[in-house]
């Protein structure tokens, strides 16, 4: 798909009109931290890695919607995507071998700490950091791969 | 009674989305289902179920949105309607007779058969130390389940960048230029 199917404007002036890339620096930060903090404080609030996790892949989504496709995969290039990606699949699986130390797979081996500090709950916010990674950035890449793979097939 | 009303408004939002002529507003529909059942979530209490389905709903939208909004291909009728009718009719009596048989055998709302999550409410906290019990139980008691599905988005993933690749469409282009 090219970056602008109403105006077909050239590559430098891909992406969306100017009110809605306005609207997109002031609010892509939030959505991003939202994102965050949603995967932070899955042990103690709703929410958790996945969601969280698709809220991060959604602000990168809105950059690409808003600026085009190219500005967009600057920020995350399809191969640093994959390795991230990666990366938060095997955090998972050490998380999950860590609990050997204890004795028996996806034991809980860290301390607990107190109820309600965001600090507690021993490996449950480490998975959640490493689902939300993986979440995120996954599919962050199978819409890129999309976009690009519309943009290939448009030339 | 919410509950109620948000059934039937997806039901009728499913029937506009298969019934609507252009894919778009297919599109619209389908999305209006996935809302509709983001609130009924909310109204059975359980905000984490929410919350996914809500964030998972818009990048379904925004996904199908784009794929669809150049390829509009308008719904053609033709030919052998008395037979598909029938053939529906059939089918939609058969899957409600099985159904009606299967939900008869239901327990009652709140009343699981399996007696093991109350241990998890119970103990859920002090065991684990993490106050959100969805977490503690996908997390902790469950996680492995947790990894089967890590890995089916990981394989998921993977497999669209082997289709997806570069490369390998370049070849076949090239392929078809020779030819």
């Amino acid at each position: 798909m090219s970056d602008n199917p109403n105006t077909g404007l050239p590559a430098g002036k891909a992406g969306m009109s100017l009110i809605v890339k306005t609207i997109t620096r002031l609010t892509i930060g939030l959505i991003l931290l939202f994102g965050i903090y949603i995967v932070m404080h899955g042990h103690l609030s709703p929410g958790g890695g996945f969601a969280g996790g698709v809220i991060i892949a959604l602000s990168f989504i809105h950059i690409m919607l808003a600026f085009g496709k190219d500005i967009a995969a600057a920020k995350i290039s399809r191969g640093l995507a994959s390795n991230l990606e990666s990366i938060g699949a095997l955090m998972f699986l050490v998380i999950a071998l860590l609990g050997f130390l204890g004795g028996s797979f996806f034991l809980n081996v860290l301390a607990k700490g107190r109820p309600f500090k965001l600090f507690s709950a021993g490996t449950i916010p480490l998975s959640n950091i490493a689902i939300g990674l993986k979440v995120g950035v996954g599919l962050f890449a199978i819409f890129l791969a999309l976009v690009i793979l519309e943009g290939a097939k448009r030339k | 009674m919410e509950l109620h009303l948000l059934l039937l408004f997806m039901i009728f939002a499913a029937i506009v989305a298969i019934e609507v002529k252009d894919l778009l507003s297919s599109v619209v529909g389908v999305g209006a289902v996935g809302f509709a059942l983001c609130l009924a979530f909310l109204i059975l209490k359980a905000p984490d179920l929410a919350i996914t389905q809500l964030v998972v709903e818009i990048l379904c939208l925004i996904i199908l949105i784009r794929a669809t909004i150049n390829k509009d291909l308008p719904l053609v009728i033709e030919g052998r309607w008395f037979f598909n009718t029938i053939s529906t009719l059939a089918f939609v009596v058969v899957f409600l007779f099985f159904a009606w048989a299967a939900i008869k055998e239901l327990p009652a709302f709140g009343n699981p058969l399996m007696s093991v999550v109350k241990k998890y409410l119970a103990e859920g906290t002090s065991r684990t130390g993490a106050v959100n019990i969805v977490s503690a139980v996908v997390l902790d008691f469950r996680a492995y389940d947790t990894l089967g599905e890590v890995t089916v988005l990981f394989s998921a993933v993977l497999g669209i960048m082997a289709v997806l690749r570069r490369p390998g469409r370049k070849k076949i282009e090239d392929k078809d230029n020779v030819r």
